[in-house]
C-alpha cells in the first residue's frame, strides 16, 4: 500500500470510526487536515461553525441526541483555546466528544511560535484523556485509543493535538479499532452479593424513592429502569440530565429533583426509607444541604464510576457497573409490589404545587406571557416528540419542568457546567444528528447573544432547527437571586436588546416576534410546521420568578413555593 | 472518616507517559492541596512507573483524591497509606565548611551518632548524606544548623507498603480482557 500523509490518515481514522459529520473552523496549523477534508467531502460533511466554541457545543448536541461521539476540529492557539468551554462542559456532563487541534511544528514547540499554545496543559483537567501527536505514525493508534476512551465506561471528551509536521509526514497507514487498554477499567465488575443485598432492601422498603440521572441514558438502560419502576411500583424522580429516560406522563414519574424541581420528590427525599440512586452523582443543585439530605434513608447507589461513590453522600450499598447490566440483575431478585398510599402522598403534594405554582405558570390569567405557557404550546404542537435544547437560566428550569418528553435523549442542556451559549449550536448539532426529529431550542435573551453568530451556521447548513428566545430583557436567573437575596439590587442584569427578528432575517431565517397571548399558540404552530429553520421571539414577563426553589444552603425539604 | 490532617503517602503505579504528571498534580491543585514531596521511579515491573507523593490532608479528602487518580486512563492503580502502614525513607545532603569539622569535634560526634555518611571532604567543604525517617533528618538538621550549613537539600520520600499491592495480578487481569 502506498504511504499516505498524516493529515489523510486523520480523515481515514475518522471514516474507520464511522464519523460522517464534524464541526470546526480552519486555520494555519490545521490546514493540511482541511485540505484532506476537501478531498474526502463526499465521506465526511464538515460544518463550518462561526466560532470554535460553537463547534464543540454542536458536537455535544450531536452526541447527546444520538449517543454517538461528536467530533470538533480547530486550529492551534486561539482556535484551541476557544474549545475550552465545550470541553469543560462535556467533561462535567459525561458527553463523548473528540476535539482535534492543529499545533505548530514539533521543532517549534515551546518557542512561543505564532499561534502556539499549550493546549495539552490547558485541557488536561477538563478532558478524560488528551495526547499530543508529533509523528504521523502515532495517528492510527492514538485515534483508535481516543474513540475507545471517549465512549467507553463513563464517557467524556478527548483532545488530540497534532503538530503540523506530523500532518505532512508520510507513513504506512493501517487502522485497528481497540477495545482494551491495560491500565483502564471502564466498567467495574458486578458484585452479585451487593445486588442481592440491594434487592432485599428494596423488597423490604415501605417508602422507597428512585432518583435517576443521565447514567441511565448513557448506559441505554431506559427499558431496565422502566421495568424496575413498574415491577416495584416505586415512584421515580430525575435530575435534569436524566430527564426523558422515562416518559414525562408515566404514572410513576414523579418529576424533577433539585433546586427548581418539583415539590413532592424534594420533600419526599427527606421522608423515604430507601433512596435508590441510579446513574446520578448527587450534584449540589440536586442535594441542597448535604448534611440534611436523606439522613433518614438507607441509600443504594447504582454507579459506573467508582470515584462517584461516597463522594458527596455516604451510601449504604454501592452497586458498581453499567446501569443496564446492574438493573437487569437486580430485577431478578425483586418482588412485584405497589406503593399506593406512598404514591398518593406524592399526588397530594403535586396538587399543592399545581395550585400554588404550576397552574399560574401554564394557564396564566395575568397580562404578561409566562415561560411555562410557551413550553405548554410547544408540547401541544410537537405532541411531546421534540427534543428540547436549552441554555442556562430561568428558561432552562421552566423548560425542564414543563416539557413533555415521550422519548429518551430528548432533553439536551448544559447541566453541570451551566454554560450560557450552549443551546443554539447544540440544537444545530442535534438536528443534524437526528434530521427526522423535531428539535426546538429554547433560549434566554442573555445566553442567545453569547453564541448568536451560529445563526450563520444554521443558515448555511439549512438545518431546520426551531429557535425560541424567551425575552425578558434580563439575565433572569441572576435577577431573581438579586431580588431574593440581594435586596433587588439589579447589578448588570438588565439588557438592552437588539431587534432579534431583524438579526434572524439578516441571516435569511424566517422570524416572528410575539408579545400577546392570543398570538402565541398560532405562532408556535407555524414554527413547528415550518420545514425550514425558524426563529420565534416571545416577549415574556420581565420580572417573573421560577418556583419552587431550594435556596442555597437549605435542605431539599425546605423547598419554597413562593 | 477522619477530617484530621495527617501525612499520607500516595503510591501510584502508572504507564510511562508524557503529561500524566500534569493530570495528577491538577487533581491536588483543584482541591488546594500542596504536594510536599514527589518521586518518580522505575519498579519491579518492566515499563511500569511508581510515583510516591507525600501530602498533608484528611482521610476524607485523600480517599476521594485517590479515587480521582485511579480514574485517569494511564494510572494502573493508586493507594494511600499512613506512615504506620509503610516503610519509608528520605535522604538529605548537607554541605558544610571544612574548617568546622576540625575546629569543633562535636560535629564529628554528631555525624557518627546519627549514622550519616561523609560523601566527600576537601579543603573548603565537606558533604554528608543521611537517610532515614523524616524526624531523624529533622533532628540532624537542627543539630547541624547551629554550626552553619552552606547548602541543605532533601529528597522526596520513597516508600514500600507493609501490605502487598498485587500490581502484577492487576496487570495480568488487564491482559486477559
Amino acid at each position: 500500500m502506498p504511504k499516505i500523509s498524516g493529515s489523510e490518515a486523520v480523515i481515514k481514522c475518522l471514516i474507520n470510526e464511522g464519523v460522517e459529520i464534524i464541526y470546526g473552523y480552519p486555520g494555519g496549523a490545521i490546514m493540511p487536515v482541511y485540505d484532506e477534508l476537501f478531498k474526502y467531502q463526499d465521506k465526511i460533511y464538515h460544518v463550518l461553525t462561526r466560532h470554535e466554541q460553537g463547534a464543540t457545543h454542536a458536537a455535544q448536541g450531536f452526541a447527546r441526541i444520538s449517543g454517538k461521539i461528536g467530533v470538533a476540529i480547530a486550529t492551534s492557539g486561539p482556535g484551541a483555546t476557544n474549545l475550552v468551554t465545550g470541553l469543560a462542559d462535556a467533561q462535567i456532563d459525561s458527553t463523548p466528544m473528540i476535539c482535534i487541534t492543529g499545533q505548530v511544528s514539533s521543532k517549534l514547540l515551546g518557542s512561543d511560535a505564532f499561534q502556539e499554545t499549550d493546549i495539552i496543559g490547558i485541557s488536561t483537567p477538563i478532558t478524560k484523556w488528551n495526547y499530543q501527536i508529533t509523528k504521523a505514525a502515532e495517528i492510527p493508534k492514538i485515534f483508535a485509543k481516543a474513540f475507545y476512551i471517549a465512549k467507553s465506561g463513563r464517557p467524556g471528551p478527548v483532545l488530540i493535538d497534532i503538530t503540523k509536521d506530523a500532518q505532512f509526514e508520510f507513513f504506512d497507514f493501517s487502522y485497528n479499532k481497540i477495545n482494551a487498554i491495560r491500565s483502564y477499567d471502564p466498567v467495574p465488575q458486578i458484585d452479585n452479593n451487593k445486588i442481592k443485598e440491594a434487592a432485599k432492601l428494596i423488597n423490604q422498603a415501605k417508602k422507597p424513592l428512585i432518583v435517576w440521572g443521565q447514567g441511565v441514558i448513557l448506559g441505554n438502560a431506559e427499558k431496565e429502569l422502566i421495568d424496575l419502576v413498574e415491577k416495584t411500583g416505586i415512584p421515580a424522580a430525575w435530575t435534569i440530565l436524566g430527564a426523558s429516560a422515562i416518559p414525562t406522563e408515566h404514572p410513576l414519574n414523579v418529576g424533577m429533583l433539585g433546586m427548581h424541581g418539583n415539590y413532592a420528590p424534594n420533600i419526599k427525599t427527606n421522608e423515604c426509607d430507601v433512596l435508590i440512586a441510579i446513574g446520578m452523582r448527587f450534584d449540589d443543585r440536586v442535594t441542597g444541604d448535604v448534611t440534611r439530605y436523606a439522613k433518614q434513608a438507607q441509600i443504594i447507589h447504582f454507579e459506573i464510576d467508582p470515584a462517584e461513590v461516597n463522594k458527596i453522600i455516604e451510601v449504604d450499598i454501592a452497586i458498581l457497573g453499567n446501569a443496564k447490566d446492574t438493573l437487569k440483575e437486580v430485577i431478578k431478585y425483586i418482588d412485584t409490589n405497589s406503593h399506593k398510599n406512598w404514591l398518593k402522598e406524592f399526588a397530594d403534594l403535586y396538587e399543592v404545587e399545581f395550585n400554588k405554582v404550576i397552574d399560574a405558570e401554564i394557564n396564566p390569567i395575568k397580562k404578561g406571557l409566562t415561560m411555562g405557557e410557551v413550553i405548554k404550546h410547544i408540547n401541544e404542537f410537537t405532541k411531546g416528540n421534540a427534543a428540547i435544547v436549552t441554555d442556562v437560566g430561568q428558561h432552562q428550569m421552566v423548560a425542564c419542568r414543563y416539557a413533555n418528553f415521550k422519548n429518551s435523549k430528548s432533553n439536551i442542556t448544559s447541566g453541570g457546567l451551566g454554560t450560557m451559549g450552549f443551546a443554539l449550536p447544540a440544537a444545530l448539532g442535534a438536528k443534524m444528528a437526528a434530521p427526522n426529529r423535531e428539535v426546538v431550542a429554547v433560549i434566554g435573551d442573555g445566553g442567545y447573544q453569547m453564541t448568536i453568530q451560529e445563526l450563520g451556521t444554521v443558515f448555511q447548513t439549512k438545518a431546520a432547527v426551531k429557535i425560541v428566545v424567551l425575552n425578558n430583557d434580563f439575565l433572569g436567573m441572576v435577577r431573581q437571586w438579586q431580588q431574593l437575596f440581594f435586596e433587588k439590587r439589579y447589578a448588570s442584569t438588565e439588557m438592552v436588546n437588539p431587534d432579534f427578528v431583524k438579526i434572524a432575517e439578516g441571516y435569511y431565517i424566517k422570524a416572528k416576534k410575539v408579545n400577546k397571548r392570543d398570538e402565541l399558540a398560532s405562532a408556535i404552530e407555524e414554527m413547528i410546521k415550518s420545514k425550514e429553520p425558524y426563529f420565534l421571539e416571545v416577549v415574556v414577563e420581565k420580572e417573573a420568578n421560577v418556583f419552587p426553589m431550594i435556596p442555597t444552603g437549605s435542605s431539599v425539604s425546605e423547598i419554597r413555593l413562593s | 472518616m477522619s477530617e484530621k490532617k495527617i501525612k499520607y503517602t500516595v503510591s501510584i503505579y502508572t504507564e510511562n507517559s508524557v503529561g500524566l504528571l500534569n493530570r495528577i498534580s491538577a487533581i491536588f491543585q483543584k482541591r488546594h492541596i500542596n504536594i510536599e514531596s514527589f518521586n518518580s521511579s522505575i519498579t519491579e515491573i518492566e515499563d511500569v512507573q511508581r510515583w510516591t507523593i507525600l501530602v498533608n490532608t484528611s482521610e476524607t479528602k485523600i480517599k476521594k483524591i485517590v479515587g480521582q487518580i485511579n480514574k485517569q486512563i494511564e494510572v494502573i492503580k493508586s493507594y494511600y497509606q499512613t506512615d504506620e502502614e509503610t516503610i519509608y525513607q528520605e535522604s538529605c545532603l548537607f554541605k558544610i565548611k571544612s574548617s568546622l569539622l576540625f575546629d569543633d569535634r562535636k560535629i564529628q560526634n554528631i555525624i557518627k551518632e546519627s549514622n550519616a555518611i561523609i560523601v566527600t571532604v576537601n579543603s573548603e567543604f565537606f558533604v554528608i548524606e543521611k537517610s532515614g525517617r523524616t524526624y531523624e533528618l529533622d533532628e540532624l538538621y537542627v543539630k547541624l544548623s547551629k554550626y552553619g550549613i552552606l547548602q541543605y537539600v532533601r529528597s522526596a520520600r520513597i516508600a514500600v507498603t507493609k501490605a502487598p499491592l498485587l500490581i502484577s495480578d492487576i496487570l495480568k487481569k488487564f491482559k486477559k480482557k
